[in-house]
């Protein structure tokens, strides 16, 4: 009965707060399940082109003029506000599935962005921002002697 | 909401299409006034050229068509979302002006302004006396 290995077991009470813990992941995990989260609008695409990465995003409807694109070391901020439409009395809606209000997303690329050089095009309802590498972050080539 | 709302909705429509990709469900705000209806449907990628708008009886059918999505010399390296066309199909409760209706692109969102035809006035029937 008084095996030794019983006595390696933990008390419960020293377990606690890491079951606490556990539950409240568990918690989280599920309760953001059929919930959308404003960090995944808008849907990106990102490509790799001559070196540089190239971000697509579907944002229809929204105003270039309000629209913030930041770079900060190797991350990028997409923000912005979708167009709303004013309504005058005797207006209802008879249905609303487009989004409304203001976005803001970060992504994290795998290099350090020249700032200076990023350009952004918005089209037809799609942005696409060009982002070069920084030349300070580029592979290096290390001459064999 | 619900996750789904947050990504564009695949078209399982009945009819199979000849060009070979995905269509979807544009997300429209429909709302009105006395004098019209109005529709606004995302649909990022379609330009003027591209929507085609039609109204058979009470039935509104929109397409779009998107040109392939893909970047040359470019290798995708992240993805989100697909690229499609859109196609959504609408039932109008109500007697449509169809010489009457207003259609713009901008920023990928379609507008569309279906004015209320004038209804049939009510006739007034007088009794006369026996």
């Amino acid at each position: 009965m008084f095996n030794p290995s019983l006595w390696r077991v933990r008390r419960f009470s020293d377990t606690l707060p890491e079951m606490l813990q556990l539950q409240r992941e568990m918690n989280r995990l599920f309760s953001n399940v059929g919930q959308k989260s404003p960090q995944d609008y808008p849907a990106v695409n990102i490509w790799e082109k001559d070196g540089n990465a190239v971000i697509t995003a579907e944002l229809p409807g929204i105003d270039p003029e309000k629209m913030d694109i930041s770079v900060l070391g190797d991350t990028v901020t997409l923000s912005g506000m979708a167009l709303q439409e004013t309504f005058t009395q005797g207006e209802t809606y008879l249905r609303q599935e487009r989004g409304i209000g203001s976005f803001k997303r970060n992504i994290q690329l795998p290099f350090q962005v020249n700032a200076q050089a990023v350009e952004a095009r918005y089209e037809k309802g799609i942005l696409m921002i060009t982002l070069p590498r920084n030349k300070e972050d580029l592979p290096k080539k290390i001459k064999v002697q | 909401m619900v996750e789904k709302d947050m990504q564009k909705t695949e078209n399982v429509s009945a009819t199979e299409r000849i060009r070979n990709v995905k269509t979807f469900v544009p997300r429209v705000d429909i709302y009105e006034n006395k004098d019209s209806l109005f529709l606004l449907a995302d649909m990022p990628g379609v330009d003027e050229k591209s929507v085609d708008i039609e109204l058979e009886k009470n039935v509104l059918t929109i397409t779009g068509r998107v040109e392939d999505g893909r970047m040359k010399d470019a290798t995708m390296m992240y993805s989100e979302y697909e690229i499609g066309d859109y196609e959504r199909v609408f039932t109008l409760s109500e007697e449509i002006d169809h010489n009457k209706i207003v259609a713009t692109v901008k920023n990928g969102v379609l507008r569309l302004e279906l004015p209320k035809a004038e209804k049939v006035k009510p006739k007034k029937i007088a009794i006369k006396a026996a």
